[in-house]
Parts: C-alpha cells; sequence; structure tokens
C-alpha cells in the first residue's frame, strides 16, 4: 500500500530539485549541512591496526555536536572512520555495513577488507564524488592487517599509515616524524592518540575528545573516548530560574490513558530430565 | 540570506530527570512582515512523541504530513507504539531520500521510549544526519542565542517543574534577540504519566 502512495521509487528523489534551483537562481543560496571538519586517522602496527577520530562535528562556524562518533561499524573486523558531509557519512556507512554482512551470509566467510574497499569506491565513482564522504577504512582478515584511504571520487590507496578531514595534515606529521613498521599496541594506540590532537589543538574543524578503535585477530574494541583532551571546566555560579519565573497563559494537561493492563506472571517450569 | 530564515522560527528540546521537554516560538513571517503568530511548529506524533520541524513553513507542513503517513503505516504494520528512535530512523530516511533536492526543514525529536519510558532528544539536519547529545539540542533562526542559553541554563537530573522553567527562560530570552522568531511560545513537558503543554506570555514585537 504504502509503495503506492509515497514511496514509490527507491534510491534518491529529486522532486524539491527544480524548486531548489529555482530558489538558488532568485538569490536564497543552499543552506550548509553539517559537516565534520575532523581529523581521522589510522595506522597499521604489529597486530592489526588502530583506528583514530576526533570528536566535533561543524555547521559553518558552530559547533553542532562536542562528542559525535566518527568511527563507524561495517562488520566485526573493520571498521571506518569518516570525514565529510556528515549525513553522507552516516548513510554511506549504513549502507555498507548492511551490504557486508549480506555478502558475508552468503558466502559464509568472513568478508576481506579489500572487498568492502572495493564497494565503497564503486559507490562513491558511481555517484562522480557527489557523496562527500572520505573515509579511512580499517579492517584486519586472515590474509593481512589493512588501512586504506577512500576519497569521495572514488580513488582508494591501501597505505602503512594514513590521515584524512581538515586536520589531516596536522596528524601526518606526526605520522611522518615517528611512524615505523611493527609496533607494539601501546606504542601505537600513543601515536594515533598524538596525531589526532595534533588536529584537535591545531584545525578549527576538530576538536573535543580522541576516540580509538583497535582491531587485531581476535575482533575489535572501541576505546570512546580514549582520551578527554579539553576538559569542561566547573560551572561557578547557579543559573537556576526558580519556579514561577515564566509567565504562563494557559495549561493544559494531558494524562496518558492506560486503556488495559494485564500482568502475565511467569512461572518457570522444571525441565523434566529423567 | 538562506531560505531556511525565510518564515522565521526555532525549536529546542531538553532531557530532565525521567522526562523531556520541546518547545518552540509561534511566529509565522515572511521575510520581515509577520503573517500570524499562532503557527505551532511542533506536532504530536504519538501519545509521548513530539517532533519539533523549524524552517521554511511549506516543508514544515509536507514533511509532518508525509511521516504522519509513514507512522501511520508503521503503526498499522506493526500493531505497536513507535519508539522515538524509530522515528529518528524514519525521518532520517525521508530527508535523506531528498539528498539532492532537500526539504528545507531541520527537525527536532523529543519523546519518551513507549514501553521504558527512556527520555529522548535528537536533532537532524536538513539532510537528514542525527545528532543526539544527553543534554538538549537546538534548531531554527536563532540556534547560536539558544546554544548560549541551553549551554549556561541546563543542568542534570532536572524535575518536569524545573525543566519548564529552564527551557522557557533559555527560548524566551534566546528569541528575544532575534527579529525572525517569537511572538508567543508554546512548551510541552512529556513525563511518564502525562503530558503539560503550556502558552508563554511573550513579547510581542
Amino acid at each position: 500500500m504504502m509503495e503506492v502512495v509515497d514511496n514509490s521509487y527507491p534510491g534518491f528523489q529529486f522532486s524539491n530539485f527544480a524548486r531548489n534551483e529555482n530558489l538558488v537562481a532568485k538569490g536564497f543560496p543552499m543552506p550548509n549541512s553539517r559537516k565534520t571538519g575532523t581529523t581521522i586517522a589510522g595506522i597499521v602496527f604489529k597486530d592489526g591496526v588502530v583506528l583514530g577520530a576526533d570528536t566535533r562535528a561543524t555547521e559553518g562556524d558552530i559547533i553542532a555536536d562536542k562528542n559525535c562518533s566518527k568511527i563507524h561499524y561495517l562488520q566485526p573486523n573493520m571498521y571506518c572512520c569518516g570525514a565529510g558531509t556528515a549525513a553522507d557519512l552516516e548513510m554511506t556507512t549504513q549502507l555498507m555495513a548492511s551490504q557486508l554482512e549480506l555478502h558475508r551470509l552468503n558466502t559464509g566467510r568472513q568478508v576481506p577488507v579489500v572487498a568492502a574497499n572495493r564497494m565503497l569506491k564503486q559507490m562513491l565513482f558511481r555517484y562522480q564524488g557527489y557523496i562527500g564522504a572520505a573515509l579511512v577504512l580499517g579492517g584486519v582478515d586472515k590474509h593481512d592487517s589493512h588501512i586504506y584511504s577512500i576519497h569521495p571520487h572514488g580513488s582508494t590507496d591501501r597505505l602503512p599509515y594514513t590521515t584524512m578531514g581538515s586536520g589531516s595534515l596536522a596528524a601526518m606529521s606526526v605520522f611522518e616524524s615517528r611512524w615505523k613498521p611493527n609496533m607494539e599496541l601501546e606504542e601505537a594506540k600513543q601515536l594515533v592518540r598524538d596525531a589526532i590532537a595534533g588536529g584537535v589543538f591545531n584545525d578549527l574543524g576538530s576538536g573535543s575528545n580522541i576516540d580509538l578503535c583497535i582491531i587485531t585477530k581476535d575482533g575489535a574494541t572501541m576505546i570512546r573516548p580514549y582520551d578527554v583532551a579539553n576538559v569542561k571546566g566547573q560551572r561557578q555560579g547557579k543559573y537556576e530560574y526558580k519556579r514561577g519565573t515564566t509567565e504562563v497563559l494557559s495549561t493544559t494537561v494531558r494524562p496518558i490513558q492506560i486503556v488495559a493492563e494485564t500482568v502475565k506472571k511467569v512461572t518457570v517450569e522444571e525441565m523434566d530430565t529423567a | 540570506m538562506s531560505i531556511l530564515n525565510y518564515n522565521g522560527g526555532c525549536v529546542v528540546a531538553m532531557k530532565g530527570k525521567n522526562c523531556v521537554a520541546i518547545a518552540c516560538d509561534l511566529r509565522f513571517g515572511v521575510q520581515s512582515q509577520t503573517i500570524t503568530t499562532d503557527f505551532e511548529r511542533v506536532f504530536e506524533l504519538g501519545p509521548q512523541l513530539y517532533i519539533g520541524l523549524p524552517g521554511l513553513a511549506t516543508d514544515t507542513q509536507t514533511v509532518y504530513q508525509r511521516l504522519q503517513f509513514r507512522i501511520k503505516m508503521y503503526e498499522m504494520r506493526e500493531g505497536r507504539r513507535m519508539k522515538p528512535q524509530t522515528l529518528m530512523a524514519m525521518a532520517q530516511n525521508l530527508l535523506y531520500e531528498r539528498r539532492f533536492g532537500p526539504y528545507f526543514v531541520e527537525p527536532v525529536i523529543a519523546g519518551l521510549h513507549p514501553s521504558t519510558k527512556e527520555p529522548y532528544i535528537c536533532a537532524l539536519d536538513l539532510i537528514g544526519c542525527p545528532c543526539e547529545p544527553a543534554d538538549f539540542v537546538v534548531s531554527g533562526t536563532c540556534s547560536e542565542s539558544l546554544y548560549g542559553m541551553c549551554e549556561t541554563t541546563w543542568r542534570e537530573d532536572m524535575e518536569p517543574e524545573d525543566l519548564f522553567e529552564c527551557i522557557s527562560q533559555s527560548l524566551v530570552n534566546a528569541f528575544d534577540r532575534d527579529a525572525l522568531s517569537g511572538w508567543g511560545a508554546v512548551v510541552h513537558i512529556i513525563e511518564h504519566d502525562k503530558v503539560t503543554t503550556r502558552y508563554l506570555k511573550c513579547r510581542q514585537d
């Protein structure tokens, strides 16, 4: 039924496009959507990969979210950091997570990281860069540990260490001076933390906390937050309004009516094992 | 000037202790000319589920009607009430479907989980990127002033009465610094057993 009236076509709808273009021509520019200015990074270490991200989301020069999560789940052995248009990242990673899960069920084995990389780049290339997602994909499979950087137009690189987003230069400077092959876990975590902190403190689009995700052969662990780089100060005064401050014109109270309530006791029956 | 500011208006939502609040102003204008002062942009979508749709008024109404349709279909098909989290996913899909020709609204969702009564607030941008903080969300023409007010007045674990004062004063003082919104306000306090709606006395200029 619903398909008939409301949502007859899958995929993107363009019914507002002409109207919106008309508004642009009349001097109403397209509003800004939420961006993740972002510093994201990923490195390969001895036993797997470490992904890192800051937690700031911006709308123009306003901070829209001080603690957003930029490390997205794809598979139990694969996570993906995103920079760019926040809605695109959210929807692209959600779509990929479900496609990869279907792929895993169809093949009956763990999805290799190359497959996720290929699917992401083919989707982004198809949209010619209009889906503004810049990704750092990290994962461990039976072959190896992988870090890929994926650009909005669909080009990808497989690298031992990479950074993306507006704070990528600050983060890369840390990697370039300190990354080396076969690092230990603690050293790798500290290096990624320092790289993200470089973005947090030197790039205006990045800020707040530092999240990490460690993926090894034994699975993935999200550490959120790994480091609270900017602790909020304690409020000195009290800024409470006394009850009755606001002048009210009219009040209506609507109780939530419970039509029927039944309580069913669950008794656990002993299983007959005789 | 952005088309999001063409008609004016703002919405704010806050979490309290076992309750949530959502409030909006009542002005509907065309740029600097005020047309009506009884334009509510917060809508009831379930007994304890509300959505605020500030932005271009034509899209406020269209998105509200489209959502209402999808919610009714969902609740008929599923035979149960919708969770606020589900509404967020639904609104997210509706808006992202029009990623390349969006509706000019930035929704705010506030509600309680139908069975656990867990408070929930969330804000979406115009193409459906969600933001689910633990304290408050703001949207609309005076969002910058609202951020300032809420950041100073919001506290953890407010009782419904204190939450009402907090959200009302934040909203009224924020939109008194905005020419495009104001002219009255409506505040909904959503608790586990009741919803209290209050209309506030405001400046009329």
